[in-house]
């Protein structure tokens, strides 16, 4: 279980112009400006939960994620994960967490991935049942056996995040956090990961926070979304919630043959040619089933095909709606 | 914690063998550039045959005590000093994600094997400066002498626990801080008298580079006017009182400002 309340966060940031003027100036008189990296944020996340984190760059995902690993001390609020203080009883916390910051690797570069694996191994005091047993699922899991005799230097971006991820799990956490687990990976990688995260929540019940810019992410794992902006929590909900409130469009691609196009409430014409056309649908007048039925009446139709908008414009539109 | 600390040992040492000819050859180089500090001093000597009451052999020993110790800070304790870039590329972090403390975390991530070089150049220039009489040994001096190496060592780390307690503050300008541990260094070559009694107060009572070195040596060399100046040294240990303080203080003000 996992609750924040009204945390606060600000940094002091040193400001400066461009120039050897501003420079020289700076040197003598620093000005500093603060940023509201938390601003009065608060959730709860209850166990088994897999929660898609998205914002904008800079709007405090990174530094929700340290607060509630222990890294961060927050000005004011409280935060408690599993009855615990991250940043007071950080030693005890850090055994039930597992985390995976993108940029920040675990393993060590120029050894293969089983020594950095058994020396967390000794960090974490993992009993050698415990370790052989969650070693031998991870690998199979993830899909690691080639990998694991190899130095970390010579893996793919692809192959190193599933290194990564296990490397994270190998105490089996209570609660994973996710920090970009799929950038800048292919395809492929990006399915596998993916799965893993899926399963690993069905199967362990392990309750996962992940950030991500990649709304495929989201609409294949989580089932809840929390929006920040600006340090803010903007938006608590599920996907359909979201869909429900941002996906209120559908375009609907028509090929028939004969008969005129009818004029119906909440239907925009988009383009048309002779026996095609594309037409843009407001549900909140006409629902889908209607304005089908509708058209079917007057034209003899002989394909459609109907698209709802993806979560990445329904993100855009929800960015562009809380102005972040 | 010894066993970790051993696992981390053979995974530096099997890191640092992966590249065998880059580390054979920093071997070599730093072997070869305290030559030169050995040279200066030499060269010295070949004119002026005492300073401030020491000959050349007796130096010597003050040098390779000093360079030992330096050396042994800078293969132990090299997360320490190379504490910058740990905070710049954000390994602190990943430190802080673990249940260990951070102060043995940071111990552990760097061992620095290519300074045996400078190492060797040291324990070459102690057996040849013992080797003339300088010394008229007994057990108790032996004694004093692993004292100094081992207190010395542990002032040099306390003196990169400082400089990585300012990393938390600002990593900008840490420049300065490199007075005290390579100017230790090189200072710490002569007895810190001959500089003065100002500047051996200062080594005396701020940073006690003169308790490993001057007082225990006048010990060695039977000129000490109190036998207690053998257990000088231990006095040096009091340094690392506030160094871990400061660390304690830069921990907790990265964890309330971040990276």
């Amino acid at each position: 279980m996992i609750q924040l309340e009204h945390i606060h966060k600000s940094f002091r940031v040193a400001r400066r112009s461009a120039g050897m003027k501003a420079a020289l100036h700076s040197f003598l008189h620093r000005e500093y400006t603060t940023i509201h990296a938390l601003d009065d944020l608060s959730f709860t996340i209850g166990d088994g939960e897999i929660v898609g984190y998205i914002g904008p760059n800079g709007a405090g995902k990174s530094s929700t994620i340290k607060v509630m690993s222990g890294i961060l001390t927050p000005d004011s609020g409280t935060c408690r994960i599993n009855g615990r203080i991250p940043w007071r009883q950080r030693i005890e916390h850090v055994r039930e967490i597992g985390v995976v910051f993108g940029q920040r690797s675990q393993l060590w570069w120029d050894v293969p991935v089983i020594d950095s694996f058994s020396l967390l191994q000794s960090i974490y005091s993992i009993p050698d049942t415990l370790y052989r047993q969650n070693l031998e699922e991870l690998t199979q899991l993830l899909h690691l056996e080639e990998l694991l005799r190899t130095p970390t230097r010579q893996l793919s971006l692809g192959q190193r995040m599933r290194c990564e991820i296990a490397a994270a799990l190998l105490h089996s956490p209570k609660i994973l956090f996710l920090d970009e687990p799929t950038i800048g990976l292919d395809a492929v990688s990006k399915l596998a990961v993916r799965s893993f995260i899926r399963e690993l929540n069905q199967n362990k019940g392990t309750t996962v926070l992940l950030t991500t810019h990649d709304m495929q992410d989201i609409e294949a794992l989580a089932q809840r979304i929390l929006l920040i902006g600006r340090g803010r929590l903007l938006l608590d909900g599920s996907l359909q919630d979201l869909r429900r409130r941002f996906a209120t469009g559908r375009i609907l691609t028509l090929a028939y043959e004969g008969g005129a196009l009818p004029q119906l409430p909440g239907i925009r014409v988009l383009t048309q040619e002779p026996g095609h056309a594309r037409l843009a649908l407001d549900t909140t007048c006409t629902s889908t089933a209607d304005a089908i039925k509708s058209l079917s009446q007057q034209l003899s139709i002989t394909d459609i095909a109907v698209e709802a908008p993806t979560a990445e414009e329904m993100v855009v539109a929800l960015y562009k709606e809380y102005q972040i | 914690m010894f066993k970790l600390y051993g696992k981390f040992f053979a995974i530096h040492l099997r890191s640092q063998m992966q590249y065998k000819t880059s580390f054979i050859l920093t071997v070599l180089g730093q072997c070869l550039t305290s030559f030169g500090a050995f040279l200066s001093i030499y060269f010295l000597f070949a004119r002026f045959h005492q300073v401030e009451g020491f000959v050349f052999q007796e130096v010597l020993l003050c040098h390779a005590v000093v360079l030992l110790s330096f050396s042994l800070a800078e293969i132990v304790f090299r997360g320490f000093d190379t504490f910058a870039g740990i905070i710049s590329r954000g390994e602190f972090d990943r430190f802080l994600l673990e249940p260990r403390s951070p102060m043995f975390r940071t111990l552990c991530t760097r061992m620095e094997f290519s300074r045996l070089g400078r190492l060797a150049e040291a324990g070459i220039v102690m057996a040849y400066a013992l080797s003339t009489g300088v010394v008229v040994w007994n057990w108790a001096k032996a004694g004093v002498l692993l004292l100094m190496i081992v207190c010395g060592t542990l002032l040099f780390a306390g003196l990169f626990t400082v400089y990585a307690s300012f990393c938390f503050f600002s990593i900008q300008g840490l420049e300065f801080m490199n007075i005290f541990t390579d100017g230790g260094r090189e200072f710490g070559q002569y007895p810190f008298t001959v500089y003065g009694r100002r500047i051996l107060r200062f080594f005396t009572y701020i940073i006690p580079l003169a308790c490993v070195q001057y007082y225990p040596l006048l010990y060695l060399l039977d000129r000490a006017p109190s036998p207690w100046y053998a257990l000088i040294p231990l006095g040096a240990l009091l340094f690392l009182v506030p160094s871990t303080l400061f660390w304690r203080l830069g921990v907790r003000h990265y964890k309330s400002s971040g990276s």
